[in-house]
């Protein structure tokens, strides 16, 4: 089936990764590990912004950069620099922004994502290196504050601005976009996608074809979603009105779930590009054969390979390789038990127990997992017990073996199943004799007494049937 | 103690006496000043010498005072590039000379003063007000280093560093009768230095001999990481302190003794180029075509940095903040108040120039001229060893003749703006006198080739006795 | 030539306040210097590469080793203008 795009979406979105892998910021030797610490404490001479204090680029911080460019299926640019971009905001301690103007260092690629409509692939522009800003902490709302602290730990920490073509269609299609986006950077660990900031997403978009309005200020996916949805709203409701859409940038205040105009004399700008006078030019095309070779199996890759080495359905292969640890989970899963049996039991049952309660892959452990896959296909549990032992290893901790034990799991073996199914019949020769009457209730009475001498161990629906058979012959 | 002197003769006194001694005969001088040189005495310099004393250092400097400009940050000494908007900031750490010089055993005395951020070429722009020229003290000291080469000039330091980013050393050297050199750009590391125009300038030292400007280069020369465009290159300066140019070529640029040349500094300058004569070298005249268009490439390149480069001072880190009903019109209310008439020029014309829609017209386009200034020096030096012409085309003005038309401040840099454009070294030594007012022989090397021009100089110092002669209202 | 209106445009772009009286002796002053720069339009650079770098070096990087930062204290040593540990400044709008 076609996506129609009854509104004529279309949505850039331009997202700034943080590289927080990095042990220092981009052009100074102040740690990047300043998520937990007080303010202004993770700051020198140079992000501070002092008079006189010169950047030098971070060696790694490049090789980064072009490891996500190939990642995205980007070209890498022969030669580079740096450049100015100048304005005025507190949170810019040198008065300018150091960042990449017309030579990114990435340039155009793409990636696939799961579309409306099936795979689509979206268009990247661009992929260029720059420094984070410090960080402004308004005392109240942004509009009607009593003043600003600002915070420059963050100030000078890797940028990487990833910026797409228009080519998505729905808020459905641009979260997609994000994950797929998030899963490959995962995949190149250069950044921990749960570190406070460390993706961080303004979005272009237009309604019929009109002219776009830039959102400024998303801080989660969630928040992209619900900040498009809101915005592809405002602005067919604001044409229905017969007003006009024009080109502007607005603020997500994502407390309120809305997006409020920012046209204001203090965010025009002219910001006057100049190539960096304190920085030399970069010329590492040179580098992306060594860098290819480092590169990982990425996402797409990954999954067509679990397809094809496993024999399992495309939807687990999918599920299993957005995010790596669960992918490497997987694989080490699938060396000790069935493939296959291993992909339902972790892309179905454990992740979804594990997002139920907000867990990651790390909560659980490779041999638990296929010591309960194994006791599963040797039918000595059933799934359900299965599933009982996940449930209790995540709430309560323990392994598999004590929690079969303490449980009375074990599923109770056929012969004593049948002796107590041949005992039952011997003792009550009423309940046979109402059986054989046409009296359905007898048989509900016999499975008790099957259940009773087994301590119910046996399975109910198992004793009813052998029940019947034995009455039967 | 009059201290017009050299290190050898310091080192002598610091024999015989202490370096706390000597020290303390400086600060005295200082204290007595008529010239407004000095805008810090450090409070610590005496300190420094005692402990030299005490402990003893083996360093090539050590006990010898210096004097630092203003724009070279100071860890724990106000350095504020005798602007009203630094008011108040001490910066929390060194600038890379300072690191190096204090390594050697130097005393530093304390921050001179400059034109406001570097732009000016007469030291009359300064929030400290103007310092005056030693040899007459109703002349300025040149610029922007005015106060480094004035204090030198009039003994109260027997070295000091300076800043040029556009002859800002060789100016107030020239008019001021001392040595100055600024060195290839890449030279001297400039971590720590306050940028006016970075792809210009360097730090160069002062001095009133060739072989104490060596002895700093030694010193404060060399790579460091920190600094980007600092090249890795070893180098001795000392060993250039040759008297001997015997078969050394030299270029003299015509296009350097133009229109506006004061006659009787175009003679001294040829005087000096028949010295060099008689001591063995030969001279050819040599043609810069692009020399008439570098001061313009220069200023819109210089502005262009420099609005960038200041944006920093919006008063809320540092420095002077205004009260303001948000953080933009704090903002421009803070650098309204804080900057010099002459540096908003600066920064007003830098805008412009990088402003959409001028950016061709006016950045890039310098940028271009810069290219042909350049390569200009390129043809030129590939058939001799040194350029020489003067210094300055004209010895020094009188206070207030130029501060009120800005046009003409800019023409006195008429020969040392081509200079940083290219990135060479240029030393400027004395080479004789207008009225009584010094004259500047300026002396041009190829890139990296400083030694060649450390020699010359020496060279013409050794065989003349410009440099002997001390000023009048000083002794 | 650069106007009244363009002045007051470009000081609000160098966030200078420049009030109305002066912007026509800046813009007076300014005129004097852009018309000096006028005669850079004779010099004909087709074909010439601008020169951002006299230095040809390239590919300058640092390990990423790192180094010490400044204690608070330091940082906020140059202004009155903090509270706990962050630094205050007037709203932004």
């Amino acid at each position: 089936m076609v996506y129609e795009n009854p509104d004529g979406v279309r949505i850039g979105l331009e997202v700034h990764v943080q590289l927080n892998k990095l042990n220092t910021k981009l052009f100074c030797g102040c740690s990047t590990k300043y998520h937990d610490s007080e303010p202004n404490t993770h700051v020198c001479p140079v992000c501070l912004g002092l008079p006189g204090s010169l950047p030098v680029i971070n060696e790694k911080a490049v090789e980064y950069a072009m490891k996500i460019g190939l990642a995205l299926n980007c070209s890498i640019v022969e030669q580079t620099q740096f450049h100015r971009k100048n304005y005025y905001y507190p949170d810019l301690p040198k008065g300018f922004q150091t960042t990449q103007y017309d030579f990114p260092i990435a340039g155009e690629g793409k990636i696939v994502i799961e579309g409306e409509d099936g795979e689509r692939v979206i268009g990247i522009t661009r992929a260029h290196m720059e420094e984070d800003p410090g960080r402004l902490q308004h005392m109240g709302s942004i509009d009607k504050s009593k003043g600003t602290l600002i915070n420059y730990n963050r100030s000078g920490m890797t940028l990487i601005e990833i910026v797409s073509e228009p080519d998505m269609r729905s808020p459905k299609e641009a979260r997609r976009y994000l994950d797929k986006l998030r899963s490959i950077l995962d995949y190149l660990d250069v950044f921990d996608g749960d570190l406070e900031g460390a993706m961080r997403v303004d979005a272009n978009v237009s309604v019929f074809m009109g002219e776009r309005v830039e959102v400024k200020n998303i801080s989660s996916f969630k928040g992209a979603e619900r900040a498009l949805l809101y915005e592809i709203m405002r602005q067919k409701n604001h044409i229905r009105r017969g007003g006009e859409i024009t080109l502007e940038t607005r603020h997500f205040d994502e407390a309120r779930g809305v997006t409020l105009s920012m046209r204001t004399k203090e965010t025009e700008n002219d910001y006057r590009y100049f190539p960096e006078p304190d920085l030399v030019p970069l010329r590492v095309a040179d580098r992306v054969p060594e860098i290819l070779k480092t590169l990982p199996e990425l996402p797409d890759a990954k999954r067509a390979r679990f397809v094809k080495e496993y024999d399992i359905i495309d939807m687990h292969a999918r599920a299993l390789t957005t995010e790596i640890k669960v992918a490497n989970f997987y694989e080490d899963v699938a060396a000790k038990v069935d493939p296959k049996a291993a992909a339902v039991w972790v892309a179905d049952i454990l992740k979804g127990e594990l997002n139920y309660r907000d867990l990651n892959i790390d909560a659980f452990n490779v041999g638990d997992i296929a010591e309960i896959i194994t006791l599963v296909t040797e039918e000595k549990i059933t799934e359900s017990s299965g599933v009982e032992i996940i449930r209790t290893i995540l709430d309560n901790g323990g392994k598999p073996q004590d929690i079969v034990k303490e449980k009375g799991l074990l599923k109770v073996e056929d012969d004593i199943v049948a002796k107590a199914v041949e005992e039952a019949i011997a003792e009550n020769p009423e309940a046979v004799a109402d059986f054989h009457a046409g009296k359905e209730k007898s048989m509900n009475f016999l499975v008790g007494k099957v259940m009773q001498k087994t301590k119910g161990r046996a399975d109910a629906r198992e004793a009813r049937e052998k029940l019947i058979a034995k009455l039967s012959e | 103690m009059a201290a017009w002197t050299d290190i050898s003769n310091i080192k002598q006194k610091i024999a015989d006496s202490s370096a706390e001694e000597v020290t303390a005969a400086y600060i005295e001088t200082i204290g007595k000043s008529k010239i407004n040189g000095f805008t810090t005495v450090w409070d610590e310099a005496i300190n420094t010498a005692r402990e030299i004393d005490s402990n003893g250092h083996d360093g090539p400097l050590a006990g010898i005072p210096i004097a630092i400009k203003e724009n070279i940050s100071t860890k724990g000494l106000s350095t504020t590039c005798s602007s009203k908007i630094l008011q108040g900031y001490v910066p929390p750490y060194d600038a890379h000379v300072i690191e190096r010089l204090k390594e050697a055993g130097a005393v530093i005395l304390g921050k001179t003063n400059m034109d406001e951020f570097a732009m000016g070429t007469s030291t009359e722009s300064s929030c400290y007000g103007p310092t005056f020229n030693p040899w007459d003290m109703s002349r300025v000291p040149g610029g922007s280093s005015g106060g480094s080469a004035a204090v030198v000039a009039a003994g109260e330091a027997p070295i000091s560093l300076g800043s040029d980013t556009g002859g800002s050393v060789r100016c107030p050297a020239a008019y001021c009768g001392v040595v100055g050199l600024k060195p290839t750009y890449g030279c001297i590391s400039r971590y720590g230095l306050i940028s006016y125009a970075n792809s210009l300038e360097q730090i160069g030292p002062l001095a009133t001999t060739v072989s104490d400007i060596a002895t700093i280069m030694d010193v404060v020369a060399g790579y460091d990481s920190r600094d980007s465009t600092s090249i890795n290159r070893e180098n001795n300066y000392s060993d250039a302190l040759k008297d001997d140019v015997k078969g050394m070529k030299i270029g003299v640029p015509e296009e350097y003794f133009g229109e506006g040349i004061d006659k009787d500094v175009e003679k001294s300058v040829w005087d000096a180029i028949s010295k060099f004569e008689d001591m063995g070298a030969t001279y050819e005249k040599v043609s810069m075509p692009h020399t008439k268009y570098a001061l313009a490439s220069y200023y819109i390149i210089a502005m262009s940095e420099a609005s960038s480069n200041l944006a920093r001072f919006d008063g809320t880190r540092y420095g002077l903040r205004a009260e303001g009903e948000n953080w933009h019109v704090m903002a421009s209310k803070t650098r309204a108040e804080g900057f010099g008439t002459e540096v908003k020029r600066r920064i007003l014309l830098g805008t412009y120039a990088l402003s959409a829609g001028y950016h061709d017209k006016y950045y890039l386009k310098a940028l271009k001229v810069r290219t042909l200034v350049k390569q200009d020096f390129d043809k030129a030096l590939a058939n001799v060893d040194v350029l020489m012409a003067p210094t300055m085309p004209a010895s020094a003005f009188k206070i207030g003749e130029k501060i009120e038309d800005p046009l003409s401040l800019y023409l006195a840099d008429v020969n040392t703006v081509p200079i940083n454009l290219a990135g060479v070294p240029s030393i400027s030594v004395p080479c004789g006198f207008v009225d009584d007012m010094p004259v500047g022989l300026q002396i041009i090397g190829k890139q990296f080739d400083e030694n060649t021009i450390i020699k010359a100089a020496y060279c013409f110092e050794q065989n003349t006795n410009h440099h002997t002669r001390r000023p009048r209202e000083v002794a | 030539m650069i106007t009244k209106e363009e002045v007051e445009h470009v000081g609000w772009l160098a966030r200078i306040e420049i009030d109305e009286k002066e912007s026509d002796a800046y813009a007076q002053k300014l005129n004097s210097v852009l018309d000096y720069f006028e005669q850079l339009d004779e010099v004909d650079t087709e074909n010439v590469p601008p020169t951002y770098h006299v230095a040809d070096i390239m590919n300058v990087f640092r390990e990423d080793v790192v180094k010490p930062s400044m204690p608070q204290e330091d940082v906020l040593s140059n202004t009155e203008n903090k509270q706990e540990g962050n630094f205050k400044a007037p709203r932004i709008m």
